[in-house]
């Protein structure tokens, strides 16, 4: 059946409505995916049995004509969303045997619209990464491979790699993620698939194990800009279990793909020109911006000054929230307890043996800069800075409506390179952390190759709560790309 | 080096990691690199900005005080290690 792996999420959503398919056929082909795929490693979990009563649910309400936004669609969840009764691990040694006792309010949501649940999905431990490679499940493979190079493993991006690489590999028809400094945009980029970050509160972080509380944000990985839309609408919305989440109206985002995008001021900012930008992402970036003028755009030239100090800002704001967010992984209440002669003690062995390299090194990071004497020095300045950061979108809102810029600074890269040096991984994300910071959304769009044949994205952010403007743009650059190749290792 | 496998050791106390004494040093130059790094915010002017900690202008919404939650013991500590009826355990903390 795997033709029905390769209908896109709306197709499949009619196709259910017209009885063409069940949804039991529809999650019994992905289950089949799944097990095809499974050298991915994408999943941590899969909950196969769990997925084929909910399809069998969710044929009963189609026959009774009664179907919700996602009825019948198989969807994988970042394993960073507590899933009531399902292992939930952070991909953490730290979350050992975890079963949370409740649901996060977006995960719910999917599932109250009919979504069926393929499992769990691989992550950076903690969403700390850009890699995939930090997970105590060990790393998730990207499902693209080089031209004439299958022996080389590639990374899928991260945080939410897992999530990327199973839209990829059609082992998953949607997924969700969380990006805090591109965990969605970046994996979306390298895996040639649509991935957005929404506005800062559009939808709600409870019950998401939180990394850094000001940055998170949750949204969707999708084949298609139309699917990625019909996913947000059913993940937005006010919770009032967050205090964050926004009390605005959500739009029907799926009607905002008007096609038209004729007047729309398209700003290039000209600090994302990086030095060592390979030809590939400035030729593809290019191309982007004349497919936008040939569909009726204004290209506009925009500053954004602050850009280059985004990064360093990031790694400071985000380590020291993080700082915080895992104090509570103590061994006390949940998951792993490393015995010691004092509760001290218990305390430092448990976090010592639980947390793994990366998320030691960023606790640390954010213990330093929080701690007596370094406060204001580091994080007083890092957050003035990110004002600053924000105060340069809303200067380039004045002369344009979006920005197009590329997703990531290269295509996936070896599993095993990039390792040595943090800095040098964290710049993976050197595109998309100013958008965290910012509070503003963005998507990235699958609109080219590298010279290896390996997915390239180019990258829209809009205005805060624009989603629609930004949704309408990416349609037209996903139609004049018109990306239509699949990986060489999926389902 | 302003962050010496001394203070590594310091930081790491109040982070609650244990931490090797051979992983000290190496740390200590990783966590000196990124410092050293984003010391380069110094070069922006943030003279009278206001320092920026929520992501959108937002107003924090008042709620009645009330209880909305709970009663649920066996819930809360479903997932404790070694828990005692609806009670966490910690190694003795009073002689």
């Amino acid at each position: 059946m795997t033709d029905l792996l390769d209908l896109t999420l709306s197709e499949a959503r009619d196709g259910l409505r017209a009885k063409d398919f069940s949804a039991v056929e529809l999650t019994d082909a992905y289950i089949g995916a799944m097990d095809r795929t499974r050298s991915l490693n994408a999943y941590i979990t899969e909950t196969t049995d769990k997925a084929r009563a909910m399809a069998s649910d969710s044929d009963a309400r189609l026959a009774k004509g009664e179907p919700g936004a996602l009825e019948g669609i198989p969807i994988g969840v970042k394993d960073l969303y507590c899933t009531e009764g399902v292992l939930t691990t952070a991909a953490s040694h730290i979350l050992d045997g975890f079963k949370p006792t409740y649901e996060s309010t977006v995960s719910g949501k999917l599932w109250s619209a009919g979504g069926v649940m393929l499992g769990k999905m691989n992550l950076d431990e903690f969403a700390m990464g850009s890699s995939n490679t930090t997970s105590f499940y060990g790393p998730a493979i990207n499902p693209w491979q080089e031209d004439g190079n299958p022996g080389k493993r590639l990374v899928p991006g991260g945080s939410s790699g897992g999530s990327a690489a199973a839209v990829a590999a059609r082992s998953a028809l949607a997924t969700v993620g969380t990006d805090t400094g591109g965990s969605i945009r970046q994996p979306a980029a390298l895996t040639g698939t649509v991935g957005i970050k929404p506005t800062y509160g559009r939808c709600s972080r409870w019950g998401i194990i939180a990394f850094a509380s000001s940055l998170d944000q949750a949204g969707p990985f999708t084949r298609t800009v139309r699917d990625a839309s019909i996913m947000l609408g059913v993940m937005a919305g006010h919770d009032p279990k967050d205090s964050t989440s926004a009390r605005v109206e959500v739009p029907n985002f799926e009607a905002a793909l008007t096609g038209d995008i004729r007047g729309l001021r398209v700003g290039v900012p000209k600090e994302y020109r990086i030095d060592g930008m390979p030809t590939e992402i400035e030729g593809l970036w290019m191309q982007g911006i004349a497919w936008m003028q040939e569909a009726g755009a204004e290209i506009v030239e925009v500053s954004l000054p602050h850009t280059r100090y985004a990064l360093p800002a990031y790694y400071i704001v985000a380590p020291a929230e993080a700082s915080s967010n895992l104090a509570r992984y103590d061994g006390v209440r949940y998951g792993l307890r490393v015995p010691g002669d004092s509760l001290d003690e218990m305390y430092a062995n448990t976090r010592g043996e639980g947390f793994g390299e990366e998320v030691q090194r960023r606790v640390l990071i954010g213990t330093y800069v929080l701690s007596a004497g370094y406060y204001d020095a580091y994080y007083l300045k890092a957050q003035k800075v990110r004002t600053r950061i924000a105060e340069d979108f809303r200067k380039a809102w004045d002369s344009c409506d979006v920005l197009l810029t590329p997703a990531t600074p290269s295509a996936a890269f070896g599993v095993d390179e990039r390792q040595e040096d943090p800095i040098q991984m964290y710049l993976n994300d050197v595109f998309t952390v100013p958008a965290n910071l910012a509070g503003i959304p963005g998507i990235s769009v699958p609109a080219g190759f590298d010279a290896n044949g390996l997915p390239l994205g180019l990258q829209i952010l809009g205005r805060a709560f624009d989603e629609e403007t930004l949704l309408r743009a990416a349609d037209v650059l996903e139609r004049a790309a018109s990306f239509d190749a699949a990986p060489a290792l999926r389902a | 080096m302003a962050l010496d496998p001394k203070t590594v050791a310091k930081v790491a106390h109040l982070a609650r990691i244990k931490v090797g004494e051979n992983r000290l040093a190496p740390l200590a130059q990783e966590l000196d690199a990124i410092v050293a790094w984003v010391e380069q915010l110094g070069e922006v002017d943030t003279d009278g900005v206001t320092p920026m900690s929520s992501a959108v202008e937002m107003a924090a919404q008042w709620r009645e005080d009330a209880v909305t939650d709970g009663g649920y013991p066996d819930k809360v500590v479903a997932n404790a290690p070694e828990p005692q009826g609806d009670f966490y355990t910690v190694p003795k903390v009073v002689e």
